[in-house]
């Protein structure tokens, strides 16, 4: 069958003897060359299509019904409440402390883990090649931690009678623990306990297992710029700040921009960690993802009201990715 | 200070810098994998033990045979492995095929596909898990390790693309052009010349969403019910009982669960981080 289409279509071009360049469409297996990305994106385009969008908007429209139990089992078809479930959901506290979770999280962590990589990164370059070597394994080791383990650790080392942090605070002179926290006794602190407790720890877990990442980019991007600017610099007798601020952070500002956005999309969304800190039963410290998974599949389910808080996050997330898809355009002849 | 003596002293103070780093960062791994090897005693203290003097593989071998909710670790180790390797297997095809298109061809299309690509890589699993599980539900997938692989590839899928799509546009159209003229087919071209040359760049993706799908909590914990099919993420709940948590066994089990990770991570470190930030890092 190839045979005869190519022999049919060679047959139509073959009459004007050219190049040998000119046949090449008449060797692509039967199919028109204009056809070829089309029909390798094919495959993608259905996964995508069919697995990332196509449950979106069904997400959309969950949210505006109600779907429960009989309706998950197919027994009775899901029902259109309108705006029900959003009021509801806009009314209940647990929304709202889930949201400020959420934001002041991430308002938090982002910045933190941004400013300690960047450190780390300009750390690196100064290094010589075999210590920066050395760190950079060190620093691996913090990223590859798969996030629950990241959550397991953290859980183990704050925890309230076992823990080395309770043992580490209780180590500092009394007068100095009563001066900073008006305490000297740590047994017992039960971390977990408290939403702004278990955020602090949440923090340091993401800024500890987040930071390598930032400091390896930024590693990358400062390889990238010519040396000489830096002697120029040192000449004309620039401090390492004003070079920072002069140099460095100009020449990285995309750099920059990328990860600052890729960490307040990741933070944005992190649920591992929080659900082995906190487990699923502390509302109070519940943030938007953990939220509107456990109002989906609580008993009895409530699979409208869970989609409603995934629209609000889903949105809040299509914003910022709104200026990172224009970052990566402007950066990149794609 | 002699200019000379300032300048050892920065280069102590920055090498202690990064020694610090070092700890900092090793110290929580270090702490998991020691705890796992301490007997009950010394972890169970309110003491600090530095590293294990009562060295014990009494958890690692209590995970493997008793494990945990009745099944050894090596079962959620194999629904792991499974589903990670099947969304590697299925999501490597899909992206290179998609990533020939975009890094290849000038179409009709194409910039909004690369905007989809980014797009998706945002989308959060919570939003999808709701509709997912419903749609697996309805098509019999639901508590079968294939039903998470599928989601697997659709996570994983988009940052394939646009990771793989680089390594693909870095092979010298050349060499294509050459095997064509001499008179080679597009798809001997293909899997002769662009294939073996893109390799590397297909092994870097493909841990990229091994890693993925190995870490992947959320759909794994809300798409699987029965224990048997649990994945490591998913098993590792268990040891938080009731009755106070079994640290020895969970400390055994998170450092079984990071070693492959680990490795991955060390041998395709460099390519990750210039995946991730395409075309803003340049060099």
């Amino acid at each position: 069958m190839t045979n005869t289409s190519t022999l049919a279509r060679g047959g139509g071009r073959a009459s004007t003897p050219g190049p040998r360049r000119a046949n090449r469409p008449a060797r692509a297996g039967g199919l028109p060359a204009w056809s070829i990305p089309y029909v390798l994106l094919i495959p993608g385009l259905l996964v995508i299509g069919a697995l990332l969008l196509w449950p979106l908007i069904q997400m959309v429209i969950i949210s505006f019904q109600k779907v429960g139990l009989v309706q998950i089992s197919g027994k009775k078809p899901a029902t259109w409440v309108g705006l029900e479930n959003f009021t509801k959901v806009f009314e209940n506290d647990i929304f709202w402390s889930s949201l400020r979770n959420t934001v002041v999280f991430a308002v938090i962590a982002v910045p933190l883990t941004l400013i300690l990589g960047t450190a780390v990164g300009i750390l690196l370059h100064r290094l010589g090649k075999k210590m920066s070597l050395f760190v950079i394994i060190g620093i691996m080791f913090a990223w590859a931690v798969p996030p629950v383990a990241q959550g397991v650790i953290w859980r183990w080392l704050f925890d309230a009678e076992r823990g080395i942090i309770n043992w580490a605070l209780n180590l500092l002179p009394d007068w100095l623990s009563n001066a900073l926290f008006g305490r000297a006794d740590w047994t017992g602190q039960p971390w977990l306990n408290d939403a702004w407790s278990i955020y602090m720890v949440l923090i340091i877990c993401v800024v500890w297992a987040g930071f390598p990442f930032i400091a390896v980019s930024v590693l990358a991007g400062l390889k990238g710029i010519p040396a000489e600017l830096y002697e120029a610099a040192k000449v004309d007798g620039s401090g390492p700040w004003r070079t920072f601020r002069k140099i460095t952070f100009p020449l990285l500002k995309p750099v920059f921009a990328v990860l600052t956005v890729l960490s307040i999309i990741w933070d944005f969304k992190v649920f591992a960690q929080l659900y082995v800190l906190a487990g699923t039963t502390n509302r109070e410290a519940y943030n938007l993802s953990m939220y509107a998974v456990t109002e989906a599949f609580k008993a009895p389910p409530k699979m409208g009201s869970g989609a409603a808080i995934a629209v609000v996050l889903t949105v809040i997330l299509l914003i910022v990715t709104a200026a990172y898809i224009r970052q990566m355009f402007k950066q990149e002849e794609l | 200070m002699s200019p000379l003596a300032r300048r050892r002293l920065g280069k102590v103070a920055l090498n202690a810098a990064g020694v610090l780093v070092f700890l900092g960062a090793i110290f929580p791994v270090y702490f998991m994998v020691s705890t796992g090897f301490k007997a009950n005693d010394q972890i169970f203290t309110t003491e600090f033990i530095p590293f294990p003097t009562h060295f014990t593989f009494e958890h690692i071998t209590r995970v493997l045979t008793d494990g945990v909710a009745g099944h050894s670790i090596w079962l959620y180790m194999r629904n792991s492995a499974i589903v990670s390797l099947g969304t590697v297997l299925i999501g490597a095809v899909f992206a290179l095929l998609s990533a020939t298109a975009v890094a290849r061809f000038r179409f009709k299309g194409r910039t909004p596909f690369l905007a989809l690509l980014l797009v998706a890589q945002m989308i959060p699993s919570e939003a999808l898990l709701i509709p997912l599980f419903l749609g697996v539900k309805r098509l019999g997938l639901y508590d079968q390790l294939l039903g998470l692989i599928v989601t697997q590839v659709a996570l994983t899928l988009p940052f394939g693309i646009w990771m793989l799509r680089t390594f693909v546009a870095a092979v010298p159209k050349s060499l294509e052009e050459a095997a064509w003229i001499d008179g080679a087919s597009r798809f001997t071209t293909f899997w002769k010349v662009l294939f073996p040359l893109v390799a590397p760049g297909l092994v870097a993706t493909s841990i990229f969403s091994f890693i993925t799908a190995w870490n992947e909590l959320i759909m794994a914990l809300y798409l699987i019910n029965d224990p048997t099919k649990y994945t490591m993420p998913v098993a590792l709940q268990y040891f938080f009982g009731q009755k106070g948590t079994d640290w020895g066994a969970i400390m055994a089990s998170s450092t079984m669960m990071t070693i492959p990770v680990v490795v991955f991570f060390l041998l395709v470190q460099r390519r990750m981080v210039s995946g991730l930030v395409a075309g803003a890092v340049k060099g």
